[in-house]
């Protein structure tokens, strides 16, 4: 195992968000705050509690679930792309290094930077609504299977993308509207039920769920069945990045 | 000797349909500069590019000092470093930065005097903290030697190093390459200067269309193929080459006052006293001869004109 390289690989991409930070850190954690002023201050204020949970309080997993989405595909494409775009890409496929270390190196500084930047958001809520967090082992299993996750399909957009617009896509056309709609803000029992039974077949679902009942032990969907997703998902993208190596797809001519 | 890189029968097809590479076969020698010739398009980046894992091969092998380079791949692109054609570069890192990210990537731990080394070897330290997007494209080339140079390599690619450097930078650039040599590195160049090649390189491949049509060392090259002129400076000048002289292939030249003799230095005899003595019996004075040689870059033209 080429660790140098793998350290290499993530101290660059951990400075590159050290170069961003307004991009990268505080720009995500504005936004948040307005969601929290505006759904959880202004209009929270007016919705009743869900499963006893005040509106506030109850958006605040959904929405460091979106930001930990959307950084994670975020870092992670931009990381891999970048160097595909500049030319910088020849030194990676010169190097000494497996599409292991590779992957190590561009997911886990994305991961990173993720998990980091989901911390100072749930910092953030900490100062405008009343936090409990009733399985903190899980909602760090969630988050960290989430930002993995994701990161990885991140690192397989950027592989794929071939063009900046490419880049932006997949996060704002699909990963956004999955995310509003599998529950950042709401109970999924508030929908009715054609829409219940619509709404499983969107696998950010799963993720939500799961992660708001490691705070409030309350759930849309079973905490395992969201686990057992979570892990599919990972596998699946484990799976497509050992095969986009594997034929050099994008990559190599 | 054992070759340090040994290419057997490669060939590369591009998706496009394209074939860049056709059946070639060559071998590096350890420590020497080997000059890699060919116009645009022949096939040079390619052929490169393969050797150090950039771009697949479609057929055929690579050894590098005995390792294949798909089964091996970390022992050979360990040893290799590479300088590619285009200036590409982190624009926002600082010049130390990437030079140490490249000795990262490649497996070395971190070593601030080797890089310093490094980049004062090369005129980069009083821009250590400069980010690349602030320097010049000389020093940007410069900066990719410094990163291709950060693992120790013990095999140096340079892919037209001097493209748009200056002619001191050049020449500095040739300083560098020499005492790598001299260190045992061993070095293989492309360049549009042929006379660049002429000077540096131990043996010269001349590629054309992806195929490999010469490999020879440089001073047998020169010998070979280097036909030498000898230029007569006339006392009178000559309207006409008397018939008499017609066997010798003369030239006039300068309004008839010189006289050209275009020999074969391989030829036995070159016809150079012949000749001497016939102008003498046809009452043909001289004041003044020269001689020239045809140099790499006019030999390089005809080989790669000639019809495939």
């Amino acid at each position: 195992m080429n660790f140098y390289a793998i350290r290499a690989i993530y101290l660059f991409e951990m400075a590159r968000t050290g170069r961003t930070l307004l991009q990268s850190v505080v720009s995500p954690v504005i936004s948040t705050c307005l969601y929290f002023v505006v759904f959880g201050g202004a209009i929270g204020s007016r919705i009743t509690a869900i499963d006893g949970v005040t509106y506030g309080a109850f958006i605040v997993p959904g929405l460091i679930m979106l930001s930990l989405l959307m950084q994670s595909i975020t870092n992670a494409s931009f990381g891999i792309y970048f160097p595909k775009f500049t030319g910088t890409i020849y030194e990676l496929l010169s190097a000494p290094v497996s599409y292991v270390e590779i992957v190590l190196g561009y997911v886990g500084a994305s991961a990173t930077k993720s998990l980091i930047l989901s911390f100072i958001i749930l910092a953030t809520a900490g100062l405008f609504v009343p936090l409990q967090i009733a399985h903190p082992l899980w909602m760090l299993l969630f988050l960290v299977l989430t930002a993995v996750t994701f990161s990885l399909f991140g690192f397989i957009i950027g592989l794929w993308a071939d063009g900046f617009e490419k880049l932006q896509i997949i996060p704002l056309l699909i990963i956004t509207p999955l995310a509003f709609l599998g529950g950042t803000f709401y109970s999924i029992e508030m929908l009715p039920p054609v829409w219940q039974t619509v709404t499983l077949f969107n696998p950010l679902v799963y993720l939500i769920s799961g992660f708001r009942w490691s705070f409030y032990e309350s759930s849309d969907v079973g905490v395992g069945v969201s686990l057992a997703m979570a892990t599919l998902f990972l596998a699946t993208c484990l799976v497509v990045v050992w095969w986009i190596f594997r034929t050099g797809y994008r990559l190599k001519t | 000797m054992q070759s340090i890189i040994a290419v057997s029968e490669l060939s590369k097809v591009y998706a496009s349909g394209f074939q860049a590479l056709k059946s070639i076969d060559l071998d590096i020698r350890p420590g020497e500069i080997f000059a890699l010739l060919g116009p645009n398009g022949a096939g040079k980046t390619t052929l490169i590019s393969i050797i150090c894992g950039i771009v697949n091969a479609s057929t055929g092998g690579v050894t590098v000092a005995g390792h294949d380079i798909r089964r091996d791949y970390r022992v050979t692109r360990a040893m290799i470093g590479l300088v590619p054609q285009e200036l590409t570069t982190d624009a926002f890192e600082s010049v130390w930065n990437t030079v140490s990210f490249s000795r990262g990537l490649f497996g070395k731990p971190a070593n601030p005097r080797y890089i310093e080394k490094v980049l004062k070897t090369l005129s980069l330290w009083d821009k250590k903290d400069d980010r690349i997007m602030t320097l010049s494209g000389g020093m940007k080339r410069r900066v990719l030697i410094a990163k291709a140079l950060s693992h120790e390599p013990r095999i140096l690619f340079l892919d037209e190093p001097t493209a748009g450097v200056d002619v001191e930078l050049r020449q500095a650039m040739w300083e560098v390459v020499r005492s790598l040599r001299d260190s045992g590195v061993t070095i293989i160049l492309t360049t549009h200067y042929i006379e660049e090649a002429e000077d540096m390189a131990d043996r010269i491949g001349v590629i054309n269309n992806g195929e490999l049509i010469l490999v020879e060392d440089k001073n047998e090259l020169m010998r070979k193929l280097g036909r030498k002129q000898l230029t007569l400076q006339l006392h009178d000048p000559l309207d006409t080459i008397p018939d008499k002289l017609s066997a010798y292939g003369l030239e006039l030249a300068a309004g008839g006052v010189e006289l050209i003799y275009t020999y074969d230095t391989q030829g036995e005899p070159t016809g150079i006293t012949a000749l001497l003595g016939e102008l003498q019996q046809a009452g043909i004075r001289f004041k003044d001869l020269n001689t020239t040689q045809r140099s790499l870059q006019e030999i390089f033209v005809s080989l790669v004109k000639k019809p495939a």
